[in-house]
């Protein structure tokens, strides 16, 4: 690409493009993507290993502070990526402002009350509520 | 913005029914659904988790449920799911580090995705049978 350079100064500086937004989302994406790679096969192993195991053998294991700190990246990588993705998937199909920016809405919502829960219950085992 | 009326007929381009499918174009629609039915399927893990944290009786209700067969085929897709758009989550990295750009590479990538997910997805049920 040759030619002209259009951006105004303050633009090239902020170097944040039409869209107002950069490449955070992309780094963002593929970076907990990255961090999901080994994260969900731990969690899976961890599915495997208390698979039919007792209540109080579940909460032994996940009360063990390395699975308590995998299971916490698991649950923070996760929702932060599944949120991006799902950003992604409703700018693609749902049309129409108001109906966009209430999807997006619930997006982030529906990410934060798993996140949340999902932390209270990993803290509260950890911590033997 | 000026507005056309909906009297006024306008070429449309080319969409998905003009092409043949192509085995990268399905795993890239594959990836999407996966990665859509995994973000419901965290319902299922925040779940587990809150179960386990309220006590044995309401643990034993949420383990029952998935113990079932009902249960355990959503398990069972779930894993799927996990899996297909893990392995699809590496092709993509491979190409955002500007790799495997060739068609021929890219469909055996595609392949690898799709074949990979199952024979993985039957060996984590085998080994998790097999060890309990």
């Amino acid at each position: 690409m040759s030619g002209q350079d259009f951006r105004t100064p303050l633009g090239k500086v902020r170097g944040l493009g039409s869209a107002k937004e950069g490449t955070g989302h992309f780094v963002r994406q593929r970076l907990t993507g990255l961090a999901n790679v080994p994260l969900i096969l731990a969690f899976i192993f961890i599915l495997i290993a208390t698979s039919g195991d007792s209540h109080g053998d579940v909460v032994a294991t996940l009360s063990h502070p390395l699975v308590a700190a995998i299971m916490l990246a698991v649950i923070l990588s996760g929702v932060i990526h599944m949120r991006l993705g799902m950003q992604v998937i409703i700018e693609d199909y749902v049309q129409g402002e108001a109906a966009k920016l209430v999807c997006l809405a619930g997006n982030t919502l529906f990410a934060v009350a798993i996140g949340i829960l999902s932390i209270w219950a990993i803290l509260k085992i950890s911590f033997g509520g | 913005m000026s507005h056309s009326g909906p009297d006024v007929s306008r070429p449309l381009s080319p969409h998905l029914q003009v092409f043949r499918p192509l085995i990268t174009m399905i795993m890239s629609i594959v990836h999407r659904v996966t990665g859509a039915a995994l973000y419901f399927g965290t319902i299922l893990v925040a779940w587990w988790l809150v179960g386990a944290a309220s006590g044995p009786a309401y643990f034993d209700f949420v383990n029952g449920f998935f113990g079932s067969f009902l249960g355990r085929l959503i398990l069972f897709g779930y894993t799927w799911a996990l899996v297909h758009h893990l392995l699809g989550g590496i092709r993509h990295f491979v190409w955002d580090v500007g790799n495997g750009f060739e068609p021929e590479t890219a469909d055996k990538m595609a392949w690898a995705n799709i074949i990979g997910s199952v024979i993985l997805t039957i060996l984590i049920w085998v080994v998790g049978y097999a060890v309990r």
